[in-house]
């Protein structure tokens, strides 16, 4: 799924990489097109995305590591307008039993689970058992330190919302979003082939390569248009100034905590989408696509000739 | 050879990037606890509080709720007992002796009794609390409005920010809980001097006698035993200078978010 394509055609050839040539990323390859060593270059990512996704990967990174620094202060879940203390959706704390050992615990709607070590009670920055939630190698700072938490959260979530906005209007000026992201009819159509392709780790070669495919597309617009807006909007519902002045976010997310719930959601979803987002970079060739999002360049194996690299 | 060039390219990239990932997770540690590193994030509470300002007009209401949404238990949170031994002095005597000394930038100070702030126009409101921590609690306050009080002193024109000065002790330095608001929070209709909670007189644990209520901003902003109020033009000169105990420990002044 994730990593990939873009980009308009080009026709930068580098006369100095001999058989290697820069091709516009749409068009067909033909046979006799085919270069000689079965293998084409296309600038699949544009400067401005290139960019705007390492400053979205440093910005997401410092996001969620301090929102979970500020989870940490209190890490408790509920649904509504207020906190029922007594009847959270999540919670992570430390527990003693009746041998005076003490144990990290999850609990999830009415299911507790042992998480020492890792949520609840975990080794703090002085290397002794702490009752934290998330451990402190996924908080920033890494000891409980709540003040420059928000103060990490609050000044780069400027950074994200203009950056977001940035790649947002570029994408629908330049026409990115409808050409590389928005779903044909083929999309649609092969989804449940392209799913199975998936599982089965077979990624697309030759001119599938050039661009997206369905399940791509589907994951990048879910984020982007859906995960990106609620995490905002969320964010914003937390703010008692904000409710103030926008009463009809408390209606949307049915109060406070709620929003509060559903922010904390979609961060997992950003580190869900994040952890594929990597597999499916390893899976599919890292140098090719790590080197397509700083240089643009990526490479096409053109299958007839796959065998000769 | 050009591919050797390039394996040899691949690692470099890739190490780059491996390192400046370390680099970043490590260094922003690192950077946490640089005072140059603390002011800068925190100078965004200023664009946060002008963009919060142009979509909120100045007199937009927080949300109030019903009586059936108050908090079988409301959480008590900071100081619960003030270890203060004129404090204790006058909870005994059921804050007989306790006078709200209102001073600074006003035409005419005043010590104002609890009798003489129950005697005002009192306003009751169901709001919600929002505490920094993340957690959420509806209570029910009644007490004058502060622009009701400061309408008694009569504020000048130079005064841009109500400091309240509190009774509990913070550490063994001798700094005192305060905070500060400006004029414009001062003047909201929901900024009250709270003296009852869910239709009883305040209890110790949330500040008695008096505390503070704000509709727009987090508890921290909202002191608890307030003692005296002073009307300033800047809060500079007070504790470390960042307009309350705990803006003095890195919180955001504003706290509207």
């Amino acid at each position: 799924m994730l990593p990939r394509p873009f980009r308009t055609p080009t026709n930068n050839s580098d006369p100095k990489k001999g058989e290697r040539q820069m091709e516009p990323a749409t068009a067909t390859l033909l046979p006799s097109d085919r270069p000689a060593g079965g293998r084409v270059f296309i600038l699949r990512h544009s400067l401005a995305v290139r960019i705007l996704h390492w400053v979205n990967f440093i910005t997401l990174t410092i996001m969620l590591m301090s929102g979970l620094q500020i989870f940490n202060a209190h890490p408790a879940l509920y649904w509504g307008a207020t906190s029922h203390f007594s009847r959270p959706i999540l919670s992570m704390g430390a527990m003693e039993d009746d041998q005076g050992h003490t144990w990290g615990v999850t609990t999830v709607g009415s299911h507790t689970f042992v998480t020492t070590g890792v949520f609840g009670w975990s080794k703090g920055s002085e290397g002794t058992y702490t009752d934290r939630g998330f451990p402190t190698w996924a908080t920033l700072p890494g000891p409980r330190w709540l003040a420059m938490g928000r103060a990490w959260h609050f000044f780069f979530a400027w950074i994200l919302v203009i950056n977001g906005a940035l790649y947002v209007t570029l994408g629908i000026l330049s026409g990115h979003i409808r050409r590389d992201l928005w779903l044909t009819r083929v999309d649609w159509r092969r989804l449940g082939h392209t799913f199975i392709e998936h599982v089965r780790l077979r990624f697309p070669k030759g001119d599938e390569a050039r661009r997206y495919n369905g399940i791509q597309k589907l994951a990048y617009l879910f984020v982007i248009f859906i995960v990106a807006p609620l995490i905002v909007l969320t964010g914003l519902t937390m703010s008692p100034t904000m409710d103030a002045g926008w009463p009809w976010l408390l209606w949307l997310f049915d109060g406070r905590q709620s929003a509060r719930t559903i922010h904390f959601i979609c961060a997992m979803t950003f580190l869900g989408f994040f952890v594929v987002h990597i597999a499916m970079v390893i899976l599919s060739g890292v140098w090719n696509n790590v080197r397509s999002m700083i240089t643009g360049r990526y490479a096409i194996e053109t299958p007839a000739r796959a065998s000769h690299e | 050879m050009s591919e050797i060039i390039s394996v040899r390219r691949r690692r470099l990239i890739l190490g780059l990037g491996a390192g400046a990932g370390t680099l970043l997770l490590g260094g922003c540690d690192r950077l946490s606890n640089l005072p140059q590193t603390q002011s800068a994030l925190l100078s965004a509470q200023w664009l946060t509080r002008a963009a919060q300002r142009a979509l909120v007009g100045p007199d937009a209401l927080a949300p109030e709720y019903t009586r059936a949404d108050i908090a079988p238990v409301f959480r008590a949170n900071g100081t619960l007992d003030p270890s203060n031994p004129q404090y204790q002095a006058l909870a005994a005597n059921g804050f007989r002796d306790w006078r709200l000394k209102i001073d600074g930038l006003v035409e005419s100070p005043r010590e104002l009794s609890l009798d003489d702030l129950r005697s005002m126009p009192a306003q009751t409101q169901i709001t919600r609390h929002d505490c920094v921590e993340g957690w959420s609690c509806i209570g029910q306050w009644t007490g004058p409005t502060l622009r009701d009080v400061l309408a008694r002193v009569i504020p000048k024109p130079q005064a841009r920010y109500v400091m309240l000065f509190c009774a509990d002790p913070m550490d063994s330095a001798g700094d005192y809980y305060y905070e500060s608001i400006d004029m414009r929070t001062a003047a909201h209709p929901q900024t009250l001097l709270a003296y009852e909670l869910n239709g009883e007189t305040l209890p110790i644990q949330y500040g008695a006698p008096l505390r503070l209520r704000l509709g727009r901003q987090l508890g921290y902003k909202m002191a608890k035993y307030v003692m005296r109020i002073q009307l300033v033009a800047s809060y500079r000169p007070f504790g470390q200078g960042h307009g309350g105990y705990w803006e003095d420990q890195g919180y955001a002044w504003y706290a509207g978010i």
